[in-house]
């Protein structure tokens, strides 16, 4: 007994799976786990699954006009660099946060030697 | 005049009463502000207990950066004319300090750094190693701001009110600050100077650089250094001319 193989499912297994994504990400925003501004990425990338799950031969167009001769490949293209795209992101965060904390640090040390020095006087 | 001295700390409980003390004996009159980067051990009480110094206790480690930043923010705060950084590990010599103050004093230079290397002399020794990498910081930096800078991992330095203005904000926030603060400076259009300064063997405690991490170092600095020399002049400062 053998199963037939149909391409069909997988593709309506990945346009379900997109938008469950692009769902998991907006509920994420809504219930403010998750910034608007570090989701954009994360919102493209979905939108991104969803138009290949869609228009499946776009993935053909696309790895023929970047030049792969084997279209599956470019997907892992798209992957790979939306993930790199993100994570460079995340250092552009964590630079930034890291800025904030060392000024909150500063801050306090200088505040708490302050106070200290007016509570002496009086 | 109202002078600071700012002398970042981290676990210098070895030295420090030491180095207050010295500082006190050269001049009462200078203020002395200890940043205490978050040591383990009892620096902070040990400066409290001699009633010389103020001490700011920052709550995370910050590195030597964010420590140095810290003392230019209260001298920024408190309306001081010159800073003077002085290393907490009994490295500089405090008679050395008036040394660096008098092109500062003079309005010759807005930033004066003390140089072990202007003149042959036998204070101190350092490793070869070291003594290689202190020579390609000196390349390096004297071909980015075309001024020849012998020592440029110098930490004993003194500033006027226009550079505590611009390094408040500005400092460089990396572990080894030095190399890129004169690349900045020179950058910025502030006048450097060196100036010849004695300096000691670390009393106590251990160097932060051994090793692997000095190669680390090496590249690491040299980096920050490139990308303030790529940056140029530091955007939204305008240089006030008093």
């Amino acid at each position: 007994m053998s199963i037939e193989l149909d391409i069909h499912r997988f593709q309506y297994l990945s346009i379900i799976c997109s938008i469950l994504f692009i769902f998991f990400i907006i509920e994420s925003i809504r219930r403010e786990r998750i910034t608007e501004a570090y989701s954009l990425l994360w919102l493209f990338m979905g939108g991104l699954f969803l138009f290949f799950s869609i228009w499946r031969e776009g993935l053909n167009v696309f790895s023929t006009l970047i030049g792969i001769a084997y279209p599956p490949a470019a997907l892992f293209v798209i992957l790979i660099v939306s993930i790199i795209l993100i994570l460079i992101q995340f250092s552009i965060v964590i630079t930034n946060q890291s800025k904030n904390v060392r000024n909150l640090t500063q801050e306090i040390g200088i505040l708490k030697t302050l106070l200290e020095e007016k509570g002496q006087k009086q | 005049m109202k002078i600071l001295i700012v002398v970042p700390a981290y676990n210098e409980s070895e030295n420090i009463v030491g180095v207050i003390d010295s500082l006190r004996a050269v001049n009462p009159e200078w203020d002395i502000v200890v940043i205490n980067d978050c040591s383990t051990d009892n620096t902070a009480s040990l400066v409290d207990s001699t009633n010389k110094a103020t001490v700011i206790s920052l709550p995370c480690n910050l590195g030597i950066g964010g420590a140095v930043q810290t003392g230019f923010k209260y001298a920024k705060a408190k309306n001081y004319d010159i800073v003077v950084k002085f290393d907490g590990d009994g490295q500089h010599i405090s008679t050395e300090i008036n040394k660096i103050l008098t092109p500062i004093l003079s309005n010759e230079s807005d930033v004066v750094i003390g140089s072990r290397f202007l003149e042959v002399h036998d204070g101190f020794k350092s490793t070869f190693l070291r003594l290689i990498g202190i020579k390609i910081f000196s390349i390096v930096n004297s071909f980015l701001i075309h001024q020849k800078i012998t020592d440029n991992t110098s930490g004993f330095r003194a500033y006027n009110r226009r550079a505590i203005d611009f390094l408040h904000i500005h400092y460089p926030s990396f572990d080894y600050p030095e190399p890129e603060e004169v690349i900045l400076l020179g950058k910025n259009g502030f006048r450097l100077k060196e100036i010849f300064t004695e300096m000691q063997q670390r009393l106590g405690g251990r160097s932060s650089i051994t090793g692997l991490k000095s190669i680390y170092y090496m590249i690491k600095v040299l980096l920050a250094v490139c990308i303030v020399a790529i940056r140029g002049k530091t955007p939204h400062y305008q240089r006030h001319d008093s």
